[in-house]
């Protein structure tokens, strides 16, 4: 890519309002091309869902955003800095990786499986950044991270190892985590996905309270009703672009693009498909168990 | 479940209560025990009755001070400084050999391919005779000095200290560093092992959190893949345990085995001193098993089985108390 550099549609000073600029972010693995142009802003205090179908190329550009990935072209500014590289002499440098720790310490993400460290305890994982990487002193993180496990409901599993722990407690420990670096910016990698169905509510419940406390979130998520009632945006991408974006009820109920509209049947009719195969698993069940 | 239910007035008595059934026998395993016990009785027969073993004299072998002195120098101490090296380097050969870098890549698959070939036998031999390379012994300063002053005109050297290479690398210095450079081949694999078997994410949410890749490695994979890497690690201690024996080779008399069988060929008594020396490396080899067994539940923290330290303890408490 040669976008150019300095143009004033591009330019930092353009992004001074957004917290998360992306312009034209392409990515490649090898030959195969994931992202294909994705446009997209978040302002401070957002909740922004992103939705589609597997493969649309949704969690890479979440792991873009956090450097988990490297751009292969277009430019991502966080906070009105751009991420990964930056602009001297009229050209593009890659930062050294001291920058780039700097850059993720101020955006959290919570990850799909959720990635705790398992030979610490739940305490001690959300202590752990704070401590190692700011430099603070051990008293007040403890205090904070204590007053942050009391928000997710876990004051009294402060000191389990996660294997000591459900899915769904390991999960709200590791937002607990995240925030513990006071984020500017929280990252949640499709949350709820590996959680058993009855666990998912907790955490989406987390969730929910941060939103509503104004912390700026990019949530990849399948969860629709989350979608519908927590976003302040929602953005349809398939097969590496952005399709639709804008108010949740207007993409989730009223879709524009004939895409959205099949996804979003789809994923209805798979949830009526799989109430029907409880329902006829059930009555199965019930008719043998019956002599 | 789905039975149909039987008069309710039976149900009282066909109810099945505790389980009073005959074990199953196992004839073979009396078979056993007499065939062992035999065996065992003519074993103890033997280490009484046979004069050879001489149990006075093992005793007394083992008490003479310059066999203690071998055993603590050349036994003990070579044994935990060649293994505290070894494993340092080891890990530091096992995260240049997974580094991004192909020259520290290159570097360490290069050590592992030298260091494991050569025995240690051989090895220690080398380092005995690494004299006959530096005669004018070994030199701190600038590297090619001579060839800088010749093409500057200049004369005399720049080297700001010089150690004679028979210091260097005989004596139980020598042995330390042979063992410990051939220790570190191996601790290399083993750590490189321990390192993989690390969940991809663990560094993925440390670096997420804004640790640098070192850091990460440091607090957060490395700590996980001691896990994996103790218990072989274990098994390295007492192979090299055994292998100072080898020492012999550079040569260095400060050695248990050395010792003892230099009792043995003064006195005639060959037999109790390999005795003693057994009862030596037994003792020894059992005190480290206990060792071992401390570091594995140590780094087994946290991964379910094992419970050890205060809050394992405060935890399972808890959780007893507020029942899953």
């Amino acid at each position: 890519m040669s976008a150019a550099i300095g143009s004033p549609a591009v330019g930092p000073a353009a992004t001074a309002e957004h917290l998360v600029r992306a312009v034209n972010v392409t990515k490649s693995f090898g030959t195969n091309e994931v992202l294909k142009g994705v446009d997209l802003t978040v302002d401070p205090g957002e909740v922004v869902c992103l939705l589609g179908p597997s493969g649309s190329g949704k969690t890479t550009f979440l792991r873009l955003i956090n450097q988990m990935e490297s751009l292969t072209g277009g430019r991502i500014w966080v906070g009105g800095e751009l991420v990964g590289v930056e602009e001297r002499d009229g050209r593009l440098h890659t930062r050294p990786d001291k920058d780039i720790a700097r850059q993720r310490s101020r955006v959290g993400m919570v990850f799909q499986r959720f990635n705790l460290f398992p030979h610490m305890t739940a305490l001690e994982n959300v202590m752990e950044a704070p401590v190692q990487v700011k430099r603070l002193p051990r008293a007040a993180v403890r205090q904070e991270a204590e007053r942050l496990l009391d928000m997710v409901g876990l004051a009294e599993r402060a000191r389990y190892y996660p294997s000591q722990l459900s899915g769904g407690q390991q999960q709200r420990v590791a937002i607990a985590r995240a925030l513990a670096m006071k984020p500017e910016l929280m990252l949640f990698d499709e949350p709820t996905s590996a959680l058993d169905p009855e666990l998912v509510g907790e955490v989406l419940a987390v969730m929910r309270t941060l939103a509503e406390e104004g912390t700026t979130m990019i949530v990849v998520t399948h969860e629709m009703s989350f979608a519908r009632g927590v976003a302040d945006r929602v953005v349809f991408m398939d097969a590496g672009v952005v399709v639709e974006e804008g108010h949740p009820d207007q993409v989730l109920l009223a879709p524009r693009e004939e895409r959205t509209r099949t996804f979003l049947q789809r994923v209805k009719a798979d949830a009526e498909a799989d109430a029907q195969r409880e329902a006829e698993l059930a009555r199965t069940l019930s008719e043998t168990a019956t002599p | 479940m789905t039975t149909t239910a039987p008069a309710p007035a039976a149900v009282a008595e066909e109810r099945p209560g505790l389980i009073d059934a005959r074990p199953v026998r196992h004839p073979w395993r009396w078979l056993a025990i007499a065939v062992i016990a035999v065996l065992v009785a003519m074993l103890v027969n033997l280490l009484i009755g046979n004069p050879a073993f001489h149990w006075s004299f093992v005793l007394q072998a083992m008490n003479q001070s310059p066999v203690i002195e071998g055993f603590w120098k050349g036994t003990i101490l070579v044994t935990v400084l060649a293994m505290v090296l070894g494993v340092a380097l080891g890990v530091l050969l096992a995260v240049m050999r997974l580094s991004d870098n192909p020259v520290l890549r290159g570097v360490s698959w290069v050590y592992t391919w030298f260091f494991r070939a050569i025995p240690r036998y051989v090895l220690l031999t080398i380092m005995g005779a690494l004299g006959i390379l530096f005669q004018q012994g070994i030199a701190l300063g600038v590297p090619f000095d001579w060839v800088i002053i010749r093409a500057l005109g200049l004369s005399g050297d720049w080297r700001f200290a010089t150690f004679d290479a028979n210091t260097v690398f005989v004596g139980l210095t020598g042995g330390v560093i042979g063992l410990a450079a051939s220790e570190a081949a191996y601790m290399a694999e083993i750590a490189r092992a321990g390192i993989l078997s690390v969940d991809k994410g663990q560094m993925e949410a440390a670096q997420a959190l804004g640790m640098s890749r070192s850091r990460a490695m440091r607090r957060v994979v490395l700590p996980q893949a001691m896990r994996v890497i103790v218990p072989p690690t274990g098994n390295e201690t007492i192979a090299m345990l055994k292998d100072t024996s080898l020492l012999l080779a550079i040569p260095v008399g400060t050695e248990l085995f050395f010792q003892l069988q230099a009792i043995g060929t003064r006195t005639y008594e060959t037999f109790p001193v390999l005795v003693a020396a057994t009862l030596y490396y037994l003792i020894a080899s059992s005190v480290l098993m206990v060792g071992q067994a401390y570091l594995e539940r140590r780094f087994g923290r946290g991964f379910g089985t094992q419970v050890s330290s205060d809050a394992d303890k405060a935890a399972k408490g808890l959780a007893a108390g507020s029942a899953k």
